[in-house]
């Protein structure tokens, strides 16, 4: 009896040796589906490229919604405690001017453009969906009180909008990443956007 | 090319192939003031903080081209031995420095604050004074920068706690 129990153990592990060598990794036939932003709608297309630049961290970074500027790639909190303050722009006797100039030092790496400071706590984008930007970017009421006009010509012309694409190199010379779209793009899918009648795509 | 700066109220017209030079540099290597500090280069310690127009600066992150025609405060201008601002008399006073370097740097921030805020609560200093200082004198510097807006003001000496 303990002859053949053993035998059929043999007989077991030996099949078993033979199914594993032979089918030892599991293979898949599933491959992603790709988002095709072309694929999209026209209007939708432009709302996905202007999202991409104004969701990147070069833009992102100084809209927070807890007062504190962001840093680097990885978005952390500005070194030293600095905060936007009362008025976006420093504190008292710290402000962003004490570091940030009117344009980029290669020297020390800080960044700098015209205006450097964080947007105003009305405009934190920091946690919103992709709509709920376009939402409070829309209403008068948060954003300053531009209309659709004011908002194009912000978007394509003010210098610290547009460093996002000559972001310079940070403190250790690397060229800081810039937005994924470029700068000719992303002025054509805002002004065709608008043009358009500034359509949030449902979520 | 030929910038005019004035530093330490005195008019300077200078020479300089790059006008992205650092301020820091044609203070310390071209007026020859050697009382501001090269820490960081990257705007991050504040050895190098001047007064530019009244507000601090990060001069070695701040391309002299900016300064023409603005009024430049080092720390000798700041004050002297013998009729030293009150804040270097409170940093004399509370014996705050270690090594000594940083604090220049923290100086001016500290004379930059007091112009703003005449009598700083702690929290302002927190926010105000984000220098850094490696042998870490951050509790005598917060006591010199109170004494000196006493100093400044009508307000009582506060007592020191140096032992």
């Amino acid at each position: 009896m303990n002859v053949k129990i053993a035998l059929i153990f043999s007989l077991l592990l030996f099949a078993g040796l033979i199914v594993g060598f032979t089918d030892s990794v599991a293979t898949s036939e599933y491959t992603a589906v790709v988002y095709n932003q072309s694929d999209s709608p026209l209007p939708n297309r432009n709302f996905d490229k202007m999202m991409d630049v104004l969701t990147h961290q070069r833009c992102m970074n100084c809209h927070p919604n807890d007062n504190i500027p962001k840093q680097g790639d990885e978005s952390h909190p500005h070194n030293f405690g600095v905060a936007g303050g009362e008025n976006d722009h420093g504190f008292q006797a710290i402000k962003c001017t004490t570091c940030h100039q009117p344009e980029n030092n290669a020297y020390s790496g800080v960044p700098g453009a015209p205006h450097w400071g964080l947007a105003p706590a009305s405009m934190a984008w920091e946690g919103l969906s992709r709509a709920e930007i376009a939402e409070s970017m829309l209403n008068m009421k948060t954003n300053g009180g531009k209309d659709h006009k004011a908002l194009v010509k912000h978007m394509t012309e003010d210098e610290l909008v547009l460093w996002a694409w000559q972001p310079g190199v940070d403190a250790s010379g690397k060229l800081r990443e810039v937005p994924p779209v470029s700068e000719a793009e992303f002025k054509t899918a805002v002004k065709q956007w608008f043009a358009n009648g500034a359509v949030i795509p449902s979520e | 090319m030929t910038l005019a700066l004035t530093v330490n109220s005195t008019s300077h017209t200078i020479e300089i192939a790059d006008e992205n030079t650092p301020l820091l540099w044609v203070i310390r290597d071209m007026l020859e003031l050697k009382g501001t500090k090269f820490g960081c280069g990257k705007a991050a310690c504040g050895a190098c903080t001047v007064h530019v127009d009244g507000e601090a600066v990060r001069s070695c992150s701040y391309a002299v081209k900016f300064a023409e025609g603005k009024q430049i405060t080092t720390i000798e201008g700041l004050g002297d031995e013998k009729n030293p601002h009150p804040v270097q008399q409170a940093w004399i006073e509370e014996v705050v420095p270690q090594c000594g370097y940083c604090q220049p740097g923290f100086m001016m921030a500290t004379a930059a604050l007091l112009e703003k805020v005449s009598s700083p609560t702690d929290d302002d200093i927190d926010k105000n004074i984000i220098n850094v200082c490696r042998c870490a004198t951050y509790y005598r510097m917060r006591k010199a920068i109170h004494r000196a807006a006493a100093l400044m003001s009508s307000l009582p000496l506060p007592e020191s706690q140096n032992t």
